[in-house]
Parts: C-alpha cells; sequence; structure tokens
C-alpha cells in the first residue's frame, strides 16, 4: 500500500510494533543529530541537543538546605555540607555521554568531586552502593564502577554551575554507564554488601547497564 | 504542590499511548486511586512523566508514584503497585 | 480532589490504537511557523473531538522518536489533520513544519484520549455551555471542537477565549472569524504581548474578566459551563486557577497542558 519508502525495520523491536505492521521510512527526517559518523556504542544516535528527561518532578534544593549523606553497611553516617563539600579537591572532566533512550552526547564538560574522594575514609566491606536523591530516585552500582576515577560528584556543567533540570546543584555522573545511573540531585549513598536493583533496575532495565555491551534491558 | 515542580510534567492525558500498549484500549478515563494519599482522579488528570527510560504516572496531589511502563525487546512491564485500585467505567453515557 | 461521577467518565474500550501507515496528502500554512498537515490513513477508526494522536518518525538510519499531537479536525474520511506549531529546538516539528512533503510517510497511533473530548449532546433538554481557553498552539484541539460543533449542527453555547503572543500568532484567524459569526458562537482574542493597533484590551496575560460569561451571553443558569483549557503548562495552570475564582469547580474544568519537549 505504501509502496516505496516502506521497509521492516525488524531490529527496531523496541519500538513496539506488532507483527504484521510496518515501519517506514519517514523521507528527509534525521533528527537534529550530527551528520557525521563517529564512534558510538551499538544502537545508539548522536544528538546535539541535551534533552531533559525525568521520572518525576524536578527538585529545588537550595544549597543552604543541602546534604549529601553516605550509610555503611553498620549504620555509620557521614554527611557533607554544601560548604563541606565546596571545600573538598575538584577537577574538570570531559566525556561522552550515552543515554539508554538511544542518544549520546559527546565531548560534554563538567566539574566536579571524584567519588573516590567522598568515599576514601569511609570504613566498609560493602562492594555495591544505592545511591539516592531527592525526590525518592534510586540507582544501584557496584563500587567498583564508581572508584578509580571513574565517576563523580557533580557541581558544573559546560562553563558555569549544573542546571536544576539537570540535576543540580549537584548530581552524580557515571559517564561509562548508561546515563539512568548517573542520578540527578543526588543526596545520599547507601553502602551494601549485596546488590539490590534501583528504580529501573527492577523494572525491566539492566542491572549494569554497559552502553558498550548494550546492556539495556533486564536479560540483555 | 508548587508551580515550580509541575513545570515538567504533563496531564495523564500524555501518558495513554504507552498505556494503551498494555491495556489494548485507551486508559484516559479510568479513575485512579494513590496508595499514598488515597486521592481519586480519572488518568488523564494524573500527571505523566515522558521521554525517560520509562512512562511514569504520578500523583498530582503528593507525587507518588502510581504506575509505570516499560518496554523493553520483547517485554512490556507494567508496575501499579502505587495505586490501591484502578475502576473502569463500562457504561457510555455523554462525556 | 473529589471524586468524578461515573456518567462523566465515558466508558472504556473501543478499538485498540494500534500503529498505522499515514500518509501526507495535504498541506496548509496557517502563520509564518504553524501548519496544518492532513494524513490519509486508511484504516483510521475515527475519532471525538479533542483527541490526540502519536506520531512516530523513523530515519533512514533507523533512529525513530515518537510525539503527541492534537487532532485540529472532526475526522472526515480516514482522513486526520493536525496542526504543528514550530519549536525552534525541537528534533521533530521543524521537520514537520518545513521538510515534510506531500506523499511522504510516517506512522500514526490513535485516537488516544477519551477524557479531554467534547461531542454534541442533541437529544439533552438544554445543551451545556462551553467555554474554550486556548493558550497558544493549545487551540488546536480546541478548534476541533468548534468543528464539530458545526459540522454536527449542534446548538450548544460556545464561547473561545485565545490567548497568543501578538497578532502575527493566531492560528485559523479567517475561520474562526467566519464561526464567530455562527448562532451561540463568540471567539475572544487575548494578546498578551502585543496588540493590533486600535485593540481595545491592552495586551496582558488572561485574566478573570475576559474569563467570566458575558452578561449578554444568554447561557442558562443550568447545566453550568465546562471549560476545556489547552496550552503550554504554566498558562493552564493560570487559567485553572481563575476559573476556580470564578466559581468553576473542578468537575466542570478539563485540561491538556503541554511541555517543553513538545518539539
Amino acid at each position: 500500500m505504501l509502496g516505496e519508502g516502506a521497509h521492516r525495520l525488524d531490529e527496531l523491536a523496541r519500538s513496539g510494533r506488532e507483527d504484521g505492521d510496518m515501519g517506514i521510512i519517514t523521507r528527509g527526517f534525521g533528527g537534529r543529530r550530527e551528520p557525521e559518523a563517529a564512534a558510538l556504542p551499538p544502537g545508539q544516535y548522536l544528538t546535539r541537543d541535551f534533552p531533559v528527561l525525568t521520572a518525576g518532578p524536578t527538585q529545588y534544593v537550595d544549597t543552604a538546605d543541602w546534604s549529601f549523606t553516605i550509610t555503611t553497611e553498620t549504620g555509620d553516617r557521614t554527611t557533607w555540607s554544601w560548604a563541606d563539600l565546596m571545600a573538598l579537591t575538584s577537577e574538570d572532566i570531559e566525556t561522552d555521554i550515552h543515554c539508554v533512550t538511544r542518544w549520546s552526547k559527546l565531548g560534554t564538560r563538567w566539574h566536579g568531586v571524584p567519588v573516590d574522594t567522598v568515599l576514601e575514609h569511609i570504613e566498609t566491606a560493602a562492594d555495591y552502593l544505592m545511591a539516592h536523591s531527592y525526590g525518592g530516585y534510586t540507582t544501584n552500582l557496584p563500587l567498583e564502577d564508581v572508584l578509580d576515577g571513574k565517576a563523580w560528584l557533580a557541581y558544573g556543567y559546560a562553563d558555569g554551575p549544573l542546571p536544576v533540570e539537570h540535576g543540580g546543584p549537584l548530581r552524580l555522573l557515571v559517564p561509562h554507564l548508561y546515563f539512568w545511573k548517573s542520578a540527578k540531585w543526588l543526596n545520599g549513598f547507601t553502602l551494601l554488601t549485596s546488590d539490590e536493583p534501583g528504580f529501573w533496575e527492577g523494572f525491566g532495565y539492566h542491572n549494569h547497564g554497559d552502553p558498550w555491551r548494550e546492556e539495556r534491558y533486564d536479560g540483555d | 504542590m508548587t508551580e515550580q515542580s509541575a513545570s515538567n510534567s504533563l496531564d495523564g492525558n500524555a501518558a495513554a499511548g504507552p498505556f494503551t500498549d498494555v491495556f489494548g484500549f485507551d486508559v484516559s478515563t479510568v479513575l485512579v486511586t494513590c496508595g499514598g494519599c488515597r486521592a481519586s482522579a480519572v488518568f488523564a488528570e494524573q500527571r505523566a512523566f515522558l521521554g525517560g527510560p520509562g512512562t511514569v504516572l504520578r500523583c498530582p496531589g503528593c507525587d507518588h508514584l502510581l504506575a509505570r511502563v516499560v518496554q523493553t525487546t520483547d517485554e512490556l512491564w507494567l508496575d501499579m503497585s502505587g495505586s490501591s485500585c484502578w475502576r473502569f467505567p463500562l457504561e457510555a453515557s455523554t462525556a | 480532589m473529589t471524586e468524578t461521577p461515573l456518567r462523566d467518565r465515558g466508558k472504556v474500550g473501543g478499538p485498540r490504537p494500534r500503529w498505522l501507515p499515514a500518509r501526507l496528502a495535504g498541506l496548509r500554512s496557517e502563520t509564518g511557523t504553524a501548519r496544518t498537515m492532513t494524513f490519509d490513513v486508511p484504516e483510521w477508526p475515527g475519532h471525538q473531538a479533542g483527541q490526540h494522536v502519536d506520531l512516530r518518525l523513523t530515519a533512514a538510519d533507523g533512529y525513530s522518536t515518537e510525539r503527541s499531537y492534537s487532532i485540529a479536525a472532526p475526522a472526515e474520511d480516514a482522513r486526520v489533520s493536525i496542526t504543528v506549531q514550530e519549536v525552534g529546538t525541537g528534533e521533530v516539528s521543524p521537520y514537520l513544519v518545513e521538510n515534510m512533503e506531500l506523499g511522504d510517510a510516517l506512522e500514526m497511533r490513535g485516537p488516544i484520549g477519551g477524557w479531554f473530548v467534547w461531542s454534541p449532546s442533541p437529544e439533552a433538554p438544554v445543551e451545556q455551555p462551553i467555554l474554550l481557553v486556548a493558550g497558544g498552539s493549545g487551540v488546536v484541539p480546541l478548534m476541533a471542537m468548534v468543528r464539530e460543533r458545526a459540522r454536527s449542527g449542534s446548538r450548544a453555547p460556545f464561547r473561545l477565549v485565545y490567548s497568543v503572543r501578538d497578532p502575527g500568532q493566531v492560528l485559523f484567524a479567517p475561520e474562526l472569524a467566519q464561526h464567530a459569526q455562527d448562532e451561540g458562537v463568540q471567539v475572544d482574542l487575548v494578546y498578551s504581548r502585543e496588540t493590533p493597533k486600535d485593540f481595545a484590551r491592552p495586551a496582558g496575560r488572561i485574566t478573570a474578566r475576559d474569563l467570566a460569561t458575558p452578561p449578554d451571553a444568554g447561557w442558562p443558569d443550568d447545566p453550568p459551563p465546562r471549560a476545556y483549557v489547552c496550552g503550554p503548562t504554566a498558562f493552564v495552570e493560570h487559567a485553572i486557577r481563575t476559573l476556580l475564582d470564578l466559581g468553576y469547580t473542578n468537575h466542570n474544568i478539563r485540561a491538556e497542558r503541554f511541555g517543553p519537549s513538545g518539539g
């Protein structure tokens, strides 16, 4: 019926078409994506925008009221105020980011404190952590994925403070995993000796989320 | 609910598409009761958060998570654990 | 929140909305940044005024994305019209408004949204008066209601209060002027930033005075009017507060917000 331009796109299973539905290429539609090819994780597409995706309302937290707490497996708590956090040595980060909704953004510039720094003096035998956010969002990570310079508490983006819609005043930045792991509006870690699923990990998404191994969904 | 916090959500109306995939029909007029504050409102008047890994429905009064839908490669996942009741009208009448 | 009476909720069910092939069959420019696009959707099951569709666009490299758009007109055969306002930073609306050509195809799912709908009640002894409150391109689903009223020959009293930034942004201007001549239909434009020359009302956002039923409208005391509000989130919130101040209740206000992600 549609003739030219109608193609099966079976590989786009995520789009949820039923048996017999035709995938249709929309002529001339390219999105606003970078035209040049680049090394991207499988199934990812480049974007120039920085899409704002959330599972809940934007959290407006004044830095005067803000705090970050690490709770160990024994219940010991260590809390940083905003001033405490600002006093820690911070660094610039330039990195690519990959969202499980298939957009990737190259060369984003951040500023923040390595997660190593806040975990340095914490006594723990834990192998996992649950990151918690204002608003109740959670995401779980193995400690090995946030140590050795692989993750940051980020409070700067581009050349300014991290905008609230992107998780400001502070978010977790774990750029080598899908971006749902980089929790916005971060306010704490709970250290765990056994792994537990976070908001999306317990609901269809992969527990680990390595974009280069395309660990998108539960069972991938 | 502050006006600010409302700014990144839409009406439940806008989430009806993804939930249609699960139920097989439009659920806009289903009465959903919040498991947190017990307030009831039709699906279309709840709050929707779209475009992320999944489609999320929250209570407009208390932000409680009511329901979410995720589509993976070969499954649809539905979580309704945050809502205590869904009431489906059967008889048509003037809307 | 008080509970919505069952009789106001319609029924669930109906045909399962599926992704259907849709081919662009008609184009009409509305303003410099908006156009009406009419699609041939051979398997279209029909729709009610106020409903929306989901569109899926897929690029040649496999990239695929979805957006929702309000339907602008009653169903005519298997044709579905939407009116798209270009959102500069979006990846979909600039394509729809500037690049898509007649004969091009995409996928459409719908109709969706059985709550934000109006249909005539010819059997009612007195038809319920309808206040439509539009902010910007939020006029689109409300225009579908105005058109459905005319198409069905309904005599329900209608009043559209349509807020736009400036005179260049008015969608459907000639047709609205025509409908305003119909018995029982009133159309009032409100300009938020800049008015036409010699326009009596100064530029500014919608007020209680704009939304109060004019004394000469001749609306019945019973049933009370129902308001449909559509626009950007902040506009809708403000309009709802204003309507509640005027005596409307949550029961007779229906709202549809659109957010910044609509591009």
